[in-house]
């Protein structure tokens, strides 16, 4: 799960009552503490502390093979990371497939979420069709597009032949073409997800304006192009940043479709985390790797921050 | 003069709105073309992998892109559940899935009410602690976490699953920023009534909360369903994995009998198109509310 930032009222009402009595003040700390506990006790468990312990972990030459921490090695890992051409290739990886995905996904959302809205009737069919490949688990969808790109027999083959194309590319196994494939896959499996939010955002546009716009003689395509993208750019800026954040994330579809292959020519970071941790055992290492690149989403995660606090403070 | 220039003027406005009206009938056909391509793309795969399952491997080797076989048949289906993981995988998923949207939706609501509608010493704190753990993505804690799991020999089990599910801080927002949204007063008169904070959290503001539970819920059930890395490292005996690491797993073994693995993925995206068909409207509106994703 990616998430919004959503502003939370803190504190008005409670200081609205601070008249309270203090045996009343004493008896609400208590319940407040006690309503909050089983979540906080989880949220220490498995959020906190293992944050601070893969901070810990990354300056110690950790291994699965034996326990504890093992040496303290100061800066090492990170050296490490940021002088292995492994690592800058994985993190290459990360980003191409992000700067692959993410323009489609944003942009093809985007339009077909404004001529759905356009529609008189049948809205619901095209939401239900273009949202349901979403809730299919990566695993399915990695079995069927690799089924369709299967050389020769595969459907897109067989289809490309039809039109004349008798040498197509081995999809998922030629390296200038696998990451291509599996971003197309993408944008297939995900698209959906923009295209809610983009339909939402288009809701909140007054149908008056472009009744307004009609009435003043402006054609579709310029009602389109001087209200709805305009007046969208709030939802625009959302969808860019969860799906930048979730791009980065790539994982799922390149382990199932091509694991990182052919020749490493796909692995993202996280696989290559996963490689070292769970394959070499090197979870030291692996942590440090890890903590660059929590930097890299820490970074987009701010930068939205910061967006959206100077766009609420506008509006 | 003014006579005679207003009726020519709106004879003009009106030839003006004609071509206006024409043109955008127009766009509108051309929207609806476009539309109708791009649902047409979307469905493909989907009924191209049912298509496939349903048919004998012999004819999908010997005419592999036909859509129509004239020899239907399920063996495929028989064969996956003849092998009697898959029905154990379905458990598996359904529980930690279940266990996981249950505890979230119990333990993030009660913190959030504790968070919007109580004042204790260092709430600010431990909600700029749960805010700083929107920003910390569960992938980058795959090492340390499965670490702790294996250090209390709790791998293979729901818990491994379940228990990092509920720590998720984005849920305590939501349900604090929903309580907010529920006028302090209702609090605040049943408490001089003499009800617990317990009482009023349970018999006031959870009733009221119908939309905040649903989407919490939903969203939990289906990302734990979905989950691949996470249970993927810590699930690695056959009889304790979810389906989508099954899955994973057995279609190797079928090589190249497509029918067989078309069969597994259909079964493997089923419930979740079941439960999205039925839940449409709830979880759209979810997701246009939270964007959470």
């Amino acid at each position: 799960m990616s998430i919004q930032a959503i502003p939370v009222e803190t504190g008005a009402s409670a200081t609205a009552r601070a008249a309270a009595a203090p045996r009343q003040r004493r008896d609400e700390g208590r319940a407040g503490i006690g309503l909050a506990a089983p979540f906080l006790i989880l949220y220490v468990l498995f959020l906190i502390g293992p944050t601070l312990y893969g901070v810990v972990m990354s300056f110690f030459n950790s291994s699965l093979e034996h326990a504890g921490l093992g040496g303290f090695t100061g800066p090492d890992n990170y050296t490490q990371a940021l002088t292995s051409s492994d690592f800058w290739q994985s993190m290459w990886h990360t980003v191409l497939f992000t700067l692959m995905t993410t323009p489609p996904l944003v942009a093809l959302a985007l339009v077909l979420a404004i001529f759905t809205d356009r529609l008189r009737r049948g809205r619901w069919f095209f939401r239900l069709l273009f949202f349901a490949p979403y809730v299919v688990p990566s695993a399915a969808m990695a079995l069927i597009w690799t089924w369709l790109y299967t050389p020769q027999i595969g459907l897109w083959d067989k289809w490309l032949s039809a039109v004349g194309i008798a040498n197509p590319p081995n999809w998922l196994a030629d390296p200038s073409w696998a990451m291509a494939s599996v971003a197309l896959a993408t944008v297939w499996w995900t698209l959906g997800f923009n295209f809610v939010l983009y339909l939402a955002g288009l809701q909140e546009i007054p149908r008056n304006l472009y009744e307004a716009a009609e009435v003043d003689g402006a054609s579709r395509w310029h009602q389109m192009r001087r209200i709805t993208i305009p007046l969208l750019s709030r939802t625009t800026a959302l969808v860019l940043v969860l799906q930048i954040i979730a791009s980065l994330k790539i994982f799922d579809q390149i382990f199932l479709m091509t694991a990182g292959g052919p020749n490493y020519a796909t692995r993202p970071l996280l696989e290559y985390v996963y490689d070292i941790g769970f394959t070499d055992f090197r979870t030291g290492y692996a942590a440090a790797a890890s903590m660059l690149y929590f930097l890299v989403i820490l970074a987009v995660s701010l930068v939205w921050f910061f967006i959206s606090r100077r766009q609420q403070k506008e509006a | 003069m003014s006579a005679i220039s207003l009726p020519r003027r709106s004879a003009e406005v009106h030839a003006r709105s004609q071509t206006a009206d024409w043109r955008a009938r127009y766009f509108n056909w051309f929207c609806l073309s476009v539309l109708l391509v791009f649902a047409a793309i979307w469905i493909i795969p989907l009924l191209w992998a049912v298509d496939t399952s349903l048919k004998p491997d012999g004819v999908i080797a010997a005419q592999p892109t036909s859509w129509w076989s004239g020899s239907w048949t399920v063996h495929a289906y028989q064969e996956l559940f003849n092998l009697g993981n898959i029905q154990v995988w379905y458990l598996n998923s359904f529980m930690i899935s279940l266990l996981s949207a249950v505890f979230a939706v119990v333990a993030c609501s009660m913190a959030g009410f504790a968070i919007a509608r109580t004042r204790f010493r260092g709430r600010r704190f431990i909600y700029g602690l749960i805010a700083a753990g929107l920003l910390i993505p569960p992938q980058v804690l795959i090492v340390p976490q499965f670490q702790e799991f294996n250090a209390v020999h709790l791998l293979n089990t729901y818990w491994v699953q379940v228990l990092p599910a509920v720590a998720v801080p984005i849920a305590v927002i939501i349900f604090a920023s929903f309580f907010n949204g529920i006028p302090a007063e209702l609090a605040e008169a049943a408490h001089v009534d003499g009800a617990s904070w317990w009482r009023i959290y349970r018999t006031i503001y959870m009733p009221l909360s119908k939309p905040a539970i649903s989407a919490v819920f939903i969203f939990t059930f289906v990302w734990k369903w979905n989950d691949f890395l996470w249970p993927l490292l810590t699930l690695t005996n056959t009889r304790t994995m979810t389906l989508p690491v099954g899955l994973s797993q057995v279609s190797s073994s079928f090589g190249i009998q497509y029918a067989e693995i078309m069969a597994s993925a259909v079964l493997g995206a089923l419930p979740l198109i079941v439960v999205f068909l039925l839940f449409q409207r709830r979880i759209v509106e979810g997701i246009a509310t939270t964007g959470i994703k």
